[in-house]
């Protein structure tokens, strides 16, 4: 029972983490109708410049998370700008192989500026692991990984259905032009949109990077893939479904890991997002696409 | 001078030219409409005024304002407000979520609330469904709805895509008098409609479009009787 617990904790909090990933692959699909494969590797970026200013700037845990998530922010702003932003309207092929490109360009220049080898990340987290009885303990990254990403999702979701910039972003997912037609500015919301995916990407990277205490050029790569799974799990598009969706494959992810076997865990993964995407071709939560013409 | 002057406007899809050289103008008070066949131009006109679409050529000129180069998000802010054809309503939004973006380049919360009643009033239907998705409303509902969230925003001129497109006979009679209403409470309309005989019976003057061009331009009243117009328009 205790192992139980213990591995269902880590499991939501590993799911966590995919849910705020996802979150961003979900919330620029939403508005962009594009799948940002670069995603991932922001994530990467985020770990490294909080990996940076803590160990070559000295920088106290606050202020580089801060920095992290800053330059996320400005990072994910300026891709959508330079690289998607001209595409819009384009087909949606272009949209994606540039999408791959633009990975592959912060993989490749982060191998070149800080080389292939995996360096330890020094954990953001202080808090000391919980101990609830003898034989079960939770660490203190697994208790804030949940922490963290639950008030973030009750934020998220305040923020997109009770204020106006949310409500804007609804209706530029919706309607671009009748969204401009009400004075909506849509550039700048998908820019907000990109902010915030971004932002939360680089918090994803400091609780990842903290519960498995690495980073490399790769680091973003596989829990960008899965985030993107959980994404499509939940209901592309959906944000409870993003949400949903994480946490769920989080969860599947480590008990067969636990109990099946950990060399299968990721193909298990798979079979079930397989047989959900059979029953439901629009994921848990996600609604039918009216592909307008 | 006129509210709104557009002045030889040329728009193209691609290597298709939709509108050839269209002029026309809106005074203050009017009710003007654009009547025309299926695929004459008339949404791309209204489209290209509001800034959905960029002309090639020719100006749009709104109080002294030329829309041509402006940013569509900037022109409601001028006091222009546009029911699209299709209605194209938030359907993931309630009701009075819809209401609430038309009305999103304002800002005096009072004043919104206020606008809000003033709708509800109008169109009492849609307080009785406010809480109600917008996707899931009638037809005519949502074209109450279109209407009244583009009223949201004070317009000084509102445009109108065929707002009686799909509607029973019932609810056509309301749109016309609910347009009737809008105009009479002091906005310009410009009305663009397949129901040629409903349209010409509430505007002042009308400009007949054709293949991208103006082919007929007068007062409603004249065009109403005119012969060619009731053979082509009006069906008699
Ligand atoms: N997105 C588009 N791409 C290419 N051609 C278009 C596009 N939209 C409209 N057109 C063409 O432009 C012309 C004018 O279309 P428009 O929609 O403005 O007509 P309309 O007068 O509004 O017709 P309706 O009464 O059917 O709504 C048509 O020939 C149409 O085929
Ligand atoms: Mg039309």
């Amino acid at each position: 029972m205790n192992s139980f617990i213990s591995y269902l904790a880590s499991g939501i909090s590993l799911g966590g983490i995919y849910a705020l990933i996802a979150l961003g692959y979900t919330m620029v699909y939403g508005i962009a109708k594009m799948l940002n494969f670069a995603h991932g590797d922001v994530i990467m970026v985020g770990g490294y410049t909080i990996f940076l200013a803590i160990t070559s700037l000295s920088c106290p845990i606050w202020l580089s998370l801060l920095i992290g998530v800053l330059v996320c922010t400005a990072l994910g702003v300026t891709i959508e700008r330079i690289a998607y932003k001209p595409l819009r309207g384009a087909s949606s092929i272009s949209v994606l192989i540039t999408a791959i490109g633009v990975s592959y360009l912060l993989q490749n220049l982060a191998l070149n500026i800080l080389g292939s080898d995996a360096k330890t990340f020094k954990s953001v987290v202080t808090l000391k692991p919980i101990v609830i009885n003898e034989g079960l303990k939770i660490s203190g990254e697994t208790v804030v990984t949940i922490i963290v990403t639950v008030v973030i999702m009750i934020a998220l979701t305040l923020f997109i259905n009770k204020t106006k910039m949310g409500r804007a972003m609804q209706a530029v997912s919706e309607d671009k032009g009748a969204a401009q037609l009400m004075g909506i500015n849509v550039n700048f919301t998908i820019s907000m949109v990109f902010a915030i995916g971004s932002a939360l990407a680089a918090v994803a990277g400091a609780l990842l990077c903290s519960t498995y205490p690495q980073i490399s050029p790769y680091t973003g790569s596989m829990p960008g893939i899965k985030a993107f799974i959980a994404a499509v799990f939940g209901g592309i598009g959906s944000i409870p479904g993003a949400m949903l969706g994480g946490l769920l494959l989080g969860v599947i992810e480590n008990l067969s890991k636990a109990y099946i076997s950990s060399q299968l865990s990721d193909a298990i993964v798979f079979a079930v997002l397989i047989v959900v995407l059979i029953v439901k071709p629009t994921g848990l939560l996600g609604k039918k696409i009216n592909e307008k013409v | 001078m006129a509210m709104l002057e557009v002045k030889d406007l040329h728009v193209s899809y691609g290597m298709i030219q939709a509108i050839k050289g269209v002029s026309f103008e809106v005074n203050e008070g009017e009710v003007i409409t654009l009547i025309g066949a299926n695929g004459a131009g008339k949404t791309t006109i209204l489209h290209t005024v509001t800034g959905l679409l960029k002309p090639k050529s020719g100006s749009i000129l709104f109080e002294g304002k030329e829309l041509s180069t402006t940013a569509p998000h900037k022109i409601v802010k001028y006091g222009m407000a546009h029911v699209p054809e299709g209605r194209r309503v938030f359907a993931g939004l309630t009701v009075y979520e819809n209401l609430i973006m038309g009305a999103y380049t304002r800002n005096d919360k009072n004043e919104i609330e206020e606008s809000l009643n003033m709708i509800y009033k109008r169109f009492p239907r849609l307080e009785e469904r406010k809480k109600q998705l917008a996707g899931t409303l009638s037809g005519g509902e949502q074209q109450m709805l279109a209407m009244g969230r583009a009223l949201m925003s004070k317009p000084k001129i509102i445009l109108m895509d065929e707002p009686s497109m799909g509607l029973s006979p019932l609810f056509v009679t309301e749109v016309f008098d609910i347009i009737k209403q809008i105009s009479a409470s002091g906005t310009t309309v410009l009305l663009v409609e397949q129901n040629a005989k409903k349209a010409l019976s509430i505007a002042d003057r009308a400009y007949v479009l054709e293949t991208g061009k103006i082919a007929l331009t007068g007062n409603a009243k004249d065009l109403i009787n005119d012969d060619k117009i009731k053979k082509a328009y009006l069906g008699e």
